[in-house]
């Protein structure tokens, strides 16, 4: 059983319907219960940095993410929660991953960060599995992580971001994979496979 | 690099898509969910979805849209038209759709944009322009264009994306549906003032009209009859413009 967790941030019907397409087992929840049993997790995000941890943190999932030991997928905001820090709300994030969020820079590019981008696949990850390098993803983000030790594709937007991250079991995406066409579902594809 | 977007517009109105001239005379152009899905299919970076539909049921109709367009398409999409309060950004976007975008709303009220950029992000909300060229320059249209407005086009769009607005869908009423090309001295002109992405729309009609505005600065570029018609393909689109020199998706 795959858990979406629930957390009021937008957009769970798309990555739903990707999951039905693939005839995946899913629940969207936000019972700490029912999220901590799963085989693995998705957090979706669309929305606003600090008001979702707010709710993480209500909802009691904070420990339970960081303990999950399975697989897990932050898709765009549920990325950047992965991450310590973030400069959106100023908000502490979940610190799993040893890397800090930050604004694009208004001087040097339009913001959000809107469209199809192409990544540079950096580092031999399963995730990307069948996925050609110099693919087009869908983005649309007004942060960014910067290209680190943890970064397995990068994006450039007048910086080199990083379009995916890993560490361990967690594994997060910038893009949205349930809005960048057949490319997107492969990515899910092989989430689900882990 | 971040390509340039193509995205097909579907007015909408009872589930039907329909397509006018300056903003009147609609005519019938098939259903929005097997359009939508044909586009997906063709290559479509994006779909706009513009619903019209007057009556009571409104709401009910446009969320039973929203999701069927979710469950066949996996690109995102904007819907707009007649949304006007936090609660029914809230509807489309838990629908499936990815953005919304504000007209006449946020003419009306303007802090709408800043609370729900607040609340959903900057990236979901999309501000949709109506500007006509008057005497004393471009003014700003609302109500479906039946309205002037004492705003200034350039300005309008500057106080929307400092509100929040994460791009603007700036349409040309004197253009829409002419097939006479996109207004290319507005759009250049916006895309010097405003950091936030421009959506070209109103008066497409062959390729060359789309590199134009490409050219110009937009960063995407709307078109309706052109696409519903079958008078132009978005993949022979996009081909056109890789071979120009232009970052599109293909």
């Amino acid at each position: 059983m795959i858990a979406i967790i629930d957390y009021g941030a937008g957009n769970t019907a798309s990555v739903i319907n990707v999951l039905k397409d693939l005839k995946a087992d899913f629940v969207l929840s936000g019972d700490k219960e029912i999220i901590s049993s799963a085989d693995k997790i998705i957090l979706p995000g669309v929305g606003e940095a600090s008001s979702a941890m707010n709710i993480l943190n209500e909802l009691y999932l904070i420990d339970v993410i960081k303990n999950f030991s399975k697989p897990f997928l932050g898709i765009c905001l549920g990325m950047q929660l992965l991450c310590r820090k973030t400069e959106e709300g100023d908000a502490d994030c979940l610190n799993i991953i040893p890397v800090d969020v930050k604004k694009f820079n208004l001087q040097k590019t339009k913001v959000p960060h809107m469209g199809w981008n192409q990544i540079e696949l950096v580092n031999n990850n399963f995730l990307f599995n069948g996925i050609d390098d110099k693919s087009y993803f869908y983005f649309a983000h007004s942060y960014y992580v910067a290209e680190n030790e943890f970064t397995t594709s990068v994006c450039k937007y007048g910086i080199n971001f990083s379009s995916s991250i890993r560490y361990e079991n967690f594994y997060g995406v910038q893009f949205h994979p349930e809005k960048s066409a057949e490319q997107g579902i492969q990515i899910i594809k092989n989430f689900l496979s882990l | 690099m971040l390509a340039k977007r193509i995205i097909p517009c579907l007015d909408v109105k009872d589930g039907k898509v329909v397509k006018g001239t300056n903003f009147v005379n609609l005519r019938d152009a098939g259903s929005a969910v097997e359009l939508a899905e044909r586009y997906y299919h063709e290559g479509a970076d994006e779909l706009v979805f513009l619903d019209i539909t007057a009556s009571i049921e409104k709401r009910k109709t446009l969320v039973n849209l929203i999701q069927e367009v979710a469950s066949v398409i996996r690109i995102p999409f904007t819907v707009g038209g007649g949304i006007s309060s936090v609660e029914d950004i809230s509807d489309v976007l838990n629908s499936g759709a990815d953005k919304i975008s504000l007209n006449t709303a946020a003419v009306k009220n303007p802090d709408l944009i800043s609370e729900a950029a607040k609340k959903f992000g900057s990236q979901a909300i999309v501000a949709a322009v109506d500007i006509k060229k008057m005497s004393d320059g471009y003014k700003v249209f609302i109500n479906g264009g039946k309205q002037e407005t004492e705003l200034e086009g350039l300005s309008w769009c500057k106080k929307v994306s400092e509100l929040g607005a994460g791009e603007i869908l700036i349409t040309s009423m004197d253009k829409d549906g002419t097939k006479s090309g996109y207004d290319i001295d507005f759009i250049s002109n916006l895309v010097k003032l405003v950091n936030v992405p421009v959506i070209a729309s109103g008066g497409a009609g062959t390729k060359e009209h789309f590199l134009e505005a490409f050219n110009a600065g937009a960063d995407a570029c709307l078109a309706a009859g052109l696409f519903h018609y079958q008078e132009l393909k978005i993949r022979e689109l996009k081909n056109y413009l890789f071979q120009k020199g232009i970052q599109v998706r293909l």
